[in-house]
């Protein structure tokens, strides 16, 4: 129950310029800007893109200052920006066998064409402190080689050919795909409806879930069929041009994780598949979403429901960061009447489960009080 | 005549594809060193909204919101006449206000090779060395397999 | 080229301040049933959308609310072009799909109950009706009565929907789904919301 108090509105704004104070620390330190945090913590700003479900690196970074670095707060206030804005329209889906790739990776092919492209991966580092960082060092140049005009098609086109895997999720012919940001969600929800969620879902609940399936809850015998980042060019059809407008590049994850499937009374055996799609470098992300993707169909191909991760109700109604936060951060709010009533619940309850347990002392009591 | 208005859109396209992928500081510089004209009327924005972005289930598969991304629009008319379009990813309202009027002027038959050459042509030569140099980068990154021979036939 | 001028001319000149006045009206004839709120001439859309439908058009609609256009409307490109450049919104499929729809001739428009109705947990979802008439005199009286209305209020807006009378009598049996109405005149707006009764006139 929530009753109107007044007062606090001191408290309040002295709080708020304490805030401002202590965000800004020590001012012989100089004040950060936002091009070095787009430059320099470029995938803090990606993870704030993605949950915050807008591409504006800026204003992500804008965001973490704010927010003095707190990542659930910083998303909350991209998500309240989005929602000041009008909407133009819906892009024409990206097509990421375009991409212009910067990284790419197969664990399931060796040799697939275009290659194993590493890129800027904390893959094969040895994961110790560099203290050269600390004292900003001079970065080298990266080394250049010269660039094969190799078509670099996706890895699930090559599985394709030999018919053991299933093909891209198709959703009926009519279908228009599903806005959770337009309505509000309902269960069970088309799988277009779920990745939408899930590409804004939490990182951390999403990576833990993922990681309960491999340790054996819902188990689906992932691998990493592939992973691409890269750029991909985005266009909106406009009534006023005969074209679609070309909007200009987003960089973005795509993960493809490929699962053997024995087959149920609805599929025959073949490999399935996992997808996830996440703006910005956001392979952990990517992978996490790929991997619930596949657990959340678990009723499209007639797998029993056994595990956490396979609960549709469960993983999307828990994955957003910013509901979570609201729901559990309100708590520190004034619940002033709320308890009162709560204790005297408590009281009630204790008296009578004394007089319950020793009727005796529970008299004594009663008289010494009269 | 058909095939001719087909090339012409193709061309426009491109040209709004690189205004829109340029930053709006290398815009105002090259407009400044060409002295472009830039009298226009606004018959809307400069203004900055968001577009959904779509994705494919499965990279091919049926369309599925992603997220969103902000963009910034402009329609403008010249003085001539001509009307002019932007569209552009971020916030930079200059940006797509100098990009619409560029687009009305590449549409009078009189100044299109001046705006080609004076911002089309270095904006779009920039970009490329931007992508040509990061996808030398990523090509050194390239593993070459090589198998160990083990044991003797 | 004709069609395209007239497609991107005639917005808002102020589309903040020109929205937020065309809303505050709209937001105090819906408050006050039968009231006539004046509205200047804020838009100016290609024939036959009238200045005030298509200044409502401008503030309420955007690429989210599918529109549905009467035949007259529907039969001008420059119209269908015009709202899709300055309101982003799409055209609906059927007049059930339309969160707005826009009547130029209500005399000769479709039944109220073709419209969305909402539903039962979502009667928000319902269309609202922009209707374009000639003013508030000269057509039959309504009177008035509900929510927002102290006693009784009367308007005459011609021309209106054959049998307006007993349909709007169908609507308000669907409470708490049905249509809302937006009157619209060279002069400004009135609104009839699904909660206001129109009291039959006795002779």
């Amino acid at each position: 129950m929530y009753v109107a108090v007044k007062g606090g509105e001191a408290a309040i704004a002295n709080a708020h310029s304490l805030l401002a104070d202590r965000r800004r620390g020590d001012r012989s330190v100089p004040a950060l800007r936002l091009d070095q945090i787009v430059e320099q913590l470029a995938l803090g700003v990606d993870r704030v893109m993605s949950e915050g479900s807008l591409y504006d690196r800026e204003l992500a970074a804008l965001a973490i200052v704010q927010a003095r670095g707190d990542m659930i707060e910083a998303i909350f206030l991209v998500r309240a920006y989005r929602t000041t804005l009008p909407r133009f329209g819906y892009s024409k889906p990206i097509d990421t066998g375009t991409m212009r790739v910067e990284r790419r990776v197969s664990a399931t092919y060796k040799d697939l064409p275009g290659g194993q492209l590493l890129g800027p991966t904390f893959d094969y580092t040895h994961r110790l402190l560099d203290p050269e960082l600390a004292a900003s060092a001079d970065v080298a140049e990266p080394l250049q080689r010269e660039a094969e005009a190799q078509a670099m098609p996706r890895v699930s086109a090559i599985l394709a050919r030999e018919g053991l895997i299933e093909p891209d999720g198709e959703m009926p012919q009519d279908h228009v795909p599903g806005d959770i940001t337009r309505e509000p969600l309902e269960f069970p929800m088309a799988r277009d409806i779920r990745l939408q969620a899930l590409s804004r879902g939490d990182e951390g609940f999403l990576l833990a879930l993922g990681y309960s399936t491999q340790r054996g809850y819902a188990r689906n015998h992932p691998f990493v069929g592939e992973i691409r980042i890269g750029e991909v060019e985005l266009e909106l059809d406009v009534p006023e041009l005969p074209f679609a407008a070309p909007l200009g590049t987003v960089r973005v994850t795509e993960c493809q994780m490929v699962n053997q499937f024995k087959g149920s009374a609805k599929a025959p055996p073949q490999f399935t598949r996992g997808y996830g799609l996440v703006f910005g470098q956001s392979e952990r992300k990517a992978m996490a979403m790929a991997l619930c993707d596949r657990a959340l169909r678990a009723s499209e191909l007639g797998e029993d429901i056994v595990a956490a991760a396979q609960d549709e109700e469960f993983v999307i109604s828990h994955s957003d960061n910013v509901q979570a936060t609201g729901f559990v951060e309100h708590l520190k709010l004034p619940h002033y009447v709320d308890f009162q009533a709560e204790l005297d619940l408590v009281r009630r309850m204790r008296a009578e489960y004394e007089a319950r347990e020793n009727p005796a002392k529970a008299e004594e009591k009663r008289e010494a009080a009269e | 005549m058909r095939g001719q208005e087909a090339r012409d859109q193709a061309e426009r396209k491109a040209a709004m594809a690189t205004l829109a992928q340029s930053s709006g500081d290398d815009i105002v510089r090259l407009w400044n060193e060409a002295s472009l004209p830039s009298q226009a009327e606004l018959l809307r924005g400069p203004e900055t909204g968001l577009v959904t972005l779509r994705g494919r289930i499965g990279g091919g598969g049926a369309p599925f919101n992603v997220g969103e991304a902000t963009v910034t629009r402009a329609t403008v008319r010249l003085p001539s006449g001509q009307v002019g379009h932007c569209y552009a990813l971020g916030r930079d309202k200059q940006k797509a206000k100098l990009a619409a009027i560029a687009d009305a002027l590449w549409q009078d038959p009189a100044r299109r090779a001046e705006v080609e050459t004076s911002l089309i042509a270095p904006l779009r030569s920039a970009l490329t060395t931007a992508q040509e140099k990061r996808r030398a980068e990523t090509a050194a990154t390239k593993v070459d397999f090589f198998t160990m021979v083990r044991g003797e036939d | 080229m004709d069609i395209a001028a007239q497609s991107i001319e005639g917005g808002f000149a102020d589309s903040v301040f020109n929205a937020q006045t065309v809303f505050r009206a709209v937001m105090d004839a819906m408050a006050r049933p039968g009231s006539v709120q004046p509205l200047s001439a804020l838009a100016r859309p290609p024939a036959p959308l009238s200045a005030t439908a298509g200044a409502v058009a401008l503030a309420l609609c955007d690429n989210d609310t599918p529109l549905w256009l009467d035949p007259a409307l529907h039969a001008s490109a420059a119209v269908i072009s015009w709202l899709g450049f300055h309101s982003g919104a799409p055209l609906a499929n059927t007049p059930a799909d339309a969160h707005f729809a826009f009547v130029a001739t209500p005399a000769e428009m479709m039944a109220l109950d073709g419209f969305s109705q909402g539903t039962q947990d979502y009667p928000d979802r319902s269309t609202t009706l922009i209707l374009q008439v000639s003013d508030f005199t000269s057509g039959a009286p309504l009177r008035l009565e509900g929510p927002g209305i102290e006693t009784s209020a009367t308007i005459a807006p011609a021309q209106m929907p054959r049998h307006f009378t007993e349909q709007w009598k169908q609507n308000n049996k669907r409470f708490p789904r049905g249509v809302d109405i937006i009157l619209a005149t060279s002069e400004g707006l009135a609104c009839l919301p699904r909660t206001t009764r129109i009291k039959t006139m006795e002779a």
